[in-house]
C-alpha cells in the first residue's frame, strides 16, 4: 500500500497555492505510507538555467562551500539554496551534465533536474517531511506526491518517490512490478542506468527512455500496459504534463477530479476533502488500462 | 425525528458507535452525517432499522454487514460499499468503486452511477441494481442474488459464476469462464420488474439480456477424469 496525490493547475491563480495543497493532500495519505514521503513541484523555471536538485547524508558539511566549489568546477555562476537535508542548484543550462557530474563524483545524490521541477523526498512521515522541507510555501504549476509503505526496497531517501529519470520528468506509483529486473537490464542494454534497487525506477526509466526515443506522454504511458508487468497505479510529470495510467488488473485505488481551475488525482478521495470546490467537481475513478493525460 | 451528527465535530468512531446503538434500539431514526470526507467504514454494522443519510462521498467500506439499515450516500463510494451486506437498503448517488456489495447476502445496493471494477464478487444473495456502467471482473464467482446494469458491463462478466442472475441493458465487453447468455423467461421479467421498480430506475425489463453460468465449471465432468 502506498499513497499518491497529484495536482495540475488549469489557471495561474492558484499557483502561489500549490504546496499548501498538496501538502493537505500528502498528508491525508499517511495512513497509506508513514514510512518516507516525497514530492515533484514544477515552480518557476529560470531561462537558460537547469536546476539540479541533490540530497545529502551530511548537510552542514558538504552543502557548505559548494557554491563556490562548483561555480569554480564549471567556470560558470551557480546559485545554491539548501533546504534541509536537500539543495536546489541552479546552473546555466549547457553546464547541467557536467554540473551532475561533478556533483555524482562528491557523492551527493541527484533527486533530479530541469528547467522547472524540483524534487524533496525523506524517510519519517508525511507531515514532518513536509515540515523539513516547508513544502507549504513553495508555489508551482503542478505536482506529484508520495506517501510509501515500502514492499519492493528499503526504507530508505534513494527508495522513497518521486522518482526522475529524465530532466524535468518523475513519477509516483502505488503497486508493484514483477519484470522490473528483466526490464531494467533490457533498459542498461540501450544505456539507460537506474541509480536505485526500486521497481519504480524502471517504470520511471522506461517511460523516459520511451519518451527520449519520440514517444509522446501519452504513447510512453500506453507502453506501460504492454511492456510493464505487475501492479500499478503511475502519476507521471512532465515540464508541462500530468497523466495518469493504471495496470489493466487495476486494483490499486485511484480517483480524480477536476474542476475548471484544477485537474487532481489521489488514492483515496479523503485527499481531496479540502480542495476548492470539490463539492461540484467532477469525480470520478479512472478506468484500467486507459492513459490520462493532461498537458498546457 | 432527525439527529445530525457533523464529522467536523464528531469522529468517526464516535459516529459509528452512535449508530450501531441506534440500529440496535430498533427505534427506525434518521440520522444525517455531515462532512465525510472521504471517511472509512463510515455507518459499518449496522444491525436493525435505521435510516442513515451521508452527505458526501465516503471512503473504503462504508455500510459494510449493513442489516435492516437504510443508508444513502448523497455522493460517491469508496472501495467495498456495502460489502457482506445482509439486507436493508443501501443507495450510492454518486458512484461506487471496485468490489461493490462483494459477498452479499441480502438486501439491495442500489448504486445511481457506475460501479467500478469487481461488483457483486462473490454476491451470496443481494440484489444489486446499477444505474450506470460496471467495470471488468464483475460478479466473479457470484453464487446467489441479481445483478441488474442499465448501462454496460466490462470485461469478463460473471467469471467462474455460480447461480447469480445478471442482467445487462447495454453491451457487454465480454463473458467470463463458464458465463453465457440465457433466456429471459416471464419469471425473470417478473423479478427484474420488481427490482427496477424498488431501485427507481428508469428502464423496462424487456430491454435486459440475461446472463447466467453455463454449469459447466463447477460440476465435475467425469469424461475429465482421466485428466488428472
Amino acid at each position: 500500500m502506498c499513497g499518491i496525490v497529484g495536482l495540475f493547475l488549469k489557471k495561474d491563480d492558484l499557483r502561489p497555492k500549490l504546496g499548501d495543497m498538496l501538502t493537505d493532500m500528502l498528508i491525508t495519505m499517511t495512513d497509506r505510507g508513514p514510512d518516507s514521503a516525497g514530492i515533484a513541484i514544477y515552480g518557476d523555471a529560470a531561462e537558460g538555467s537547469t536546476k539540479i536538485t541533490v540530497q545529502s547524508k551530511a548537510p552542514e558539511t558538504e552543502f557548505d562551500g559548494l557554491e563556490a566549489a562548483l561555480s569554480a568546477a564549471l567556470d560558470a555562476p551557480v546559485t545554491v539554496t539548501v533546504v534541509d537535508t536537500h539543495a536546489v542548484l541552479v546552473v546555466p543550462e549547457d553546464k547541467a551534465a557536467e554540473a551532475i557530474a561533478v556533483l555524482e563524483d562528491k557523492g551527493l545524490r541527484i533527486m533530479g533536474s530541469g528547467a522547472s521541477m524540483e524534487i524533496y523526498k525523506e524517510v519519517g512521515l508525511p507531515k514532518d517531511v513536509a515540515a523539513r522541507f516547508n513544502l507549504r510555501a513553495m508555489g508551482g504549476s503542478h505536482g506529484i506526491g508520495h506517501t510509501r509503505m515500502a514492499t519492493e526496497s528499503a526504507v530508505t531517501t534513494m527508495g522513497a518517490h518521486p522518482f526522475s529519470t529524465a530532466e524535468d520528468q518523475c513519477l509516483v506509483h502505488n503497486g508493484s512490478l514483477s519484470n522490473h529486473n528483466q526490464m531494467r537490464r533490457k533498459l542498461a542494454k540501450k544505456g539507460v542506468f537506474t541509480r536505485s534497487e526500486n521497481d519504480t525506477e524502471v517504470g520511471a526509466a522506461y517511460i523516459s527512455s520511451r519518451i527520449a526515443d519520440g514517444a509522446t506522454l501519452g504513447e510512453a504511458l500506453e507502453g506501460t500496459i504492454d511492456d510493464l508487468d505487475g501492479f500499478f497505479t503511475f502519476v507521471t510529470g512532465t515540464k508541462n504534463g500530468f497523466g495518469v495510467v493504471r495496470d489493466p488488473i487495476a486494483c490499486k485505488p485511484a480517483v480524480m477530479a477536476e474542476t475548471e481551475d484544477y485537474v487532481a488525482f489521489a488514492s483515496e478521495y479523503r485527499a481531496f476533502a479540502d480542495l476548492p470546490g470539490i463539492e461540484t467537481a467532477k469525480v470520478w475513478e479512472p478506468e484500467p488500462a486507459t492513459v490520462y493525460f493532461w498537458e498546457r | 425525528m432527525t439527529t445530525t451528527l457533523d464529522m467536523t465535530a464528531t469522529d468517526l468512531r464516535a459516529v459509528n458507535t452512535t449508530l450501531q446503538a441506534a440500529a440496535k434500539a430498533q427505534a427506525n431514526e434518521a440520522y444525517v452525517i455531515t462532512n465525510p470526507r472521504g471517511s472509512h467504514a463510515m455507518a459499518c454494522g449496522l444491525d436493525g432499522p435505521l435510516n442513515v443519510t451521508i452527505k458526501g462521498s465516503t471512503g473504503y467500506y462504508c455500510a459494510g454487514m449493513n442489516k435492516e439499515a437504510t443508508v444513502t450516500v448523497e455522493g460517491s463510494a469508496g472501495p467495498g460499499v456495502a460489502e457482506n451486506m445482509m439486507s436493508g437498503i443501501v443507495t450510492i448517488e454518486g458512484d461506487a468503486s471496485q468490489y461493490a456489495g462483494a459477498t452479499g447476502h441480502g438486501g439491495l445496493l442500489n448504486i445511481k452511477g457506475n460501479a467500478s471494477s469487481r461488483c457483486g464478487i462473490s454476491m451470496k444473495g443481494i440484489d444489486i441494481v446499477v444505474h450506470g456502467n460496471i467495470g471488468h471482473m464483475s460478479a466473479f464467482m457470484a453464487q446467489k442474488g441479481n445483478l441488474v446494469v442499465l448501462g454496460d458491463a466490462g470485461d469478463a462478466l460473471g467469471d467462474s459464476l455460480y447461480e447469480a442472475r445478471l442482467f445487462v441493458r447495454g453491451s457487454v465487453k465480454s463473458l467470463g469462464a463458464d458465463c453465457i447468455e440465457k433466456e429471459m423467461r416471464p419469471e425473470h421479467i417478473e423479478t427484474l420488474k420488481v427490482l427496477l421498480e424498488k431501485a427507481g430506475a428508469d428502464a423496462k425489463p424487456e430491454e435486459f439480456k440475461r446472463y447466467g453460468s453455463a454449469r459447466k465449471l463447477y460440476n465435475f465432468n467425469i469424461d475429465h477424469a482421466d485428466e488428472y
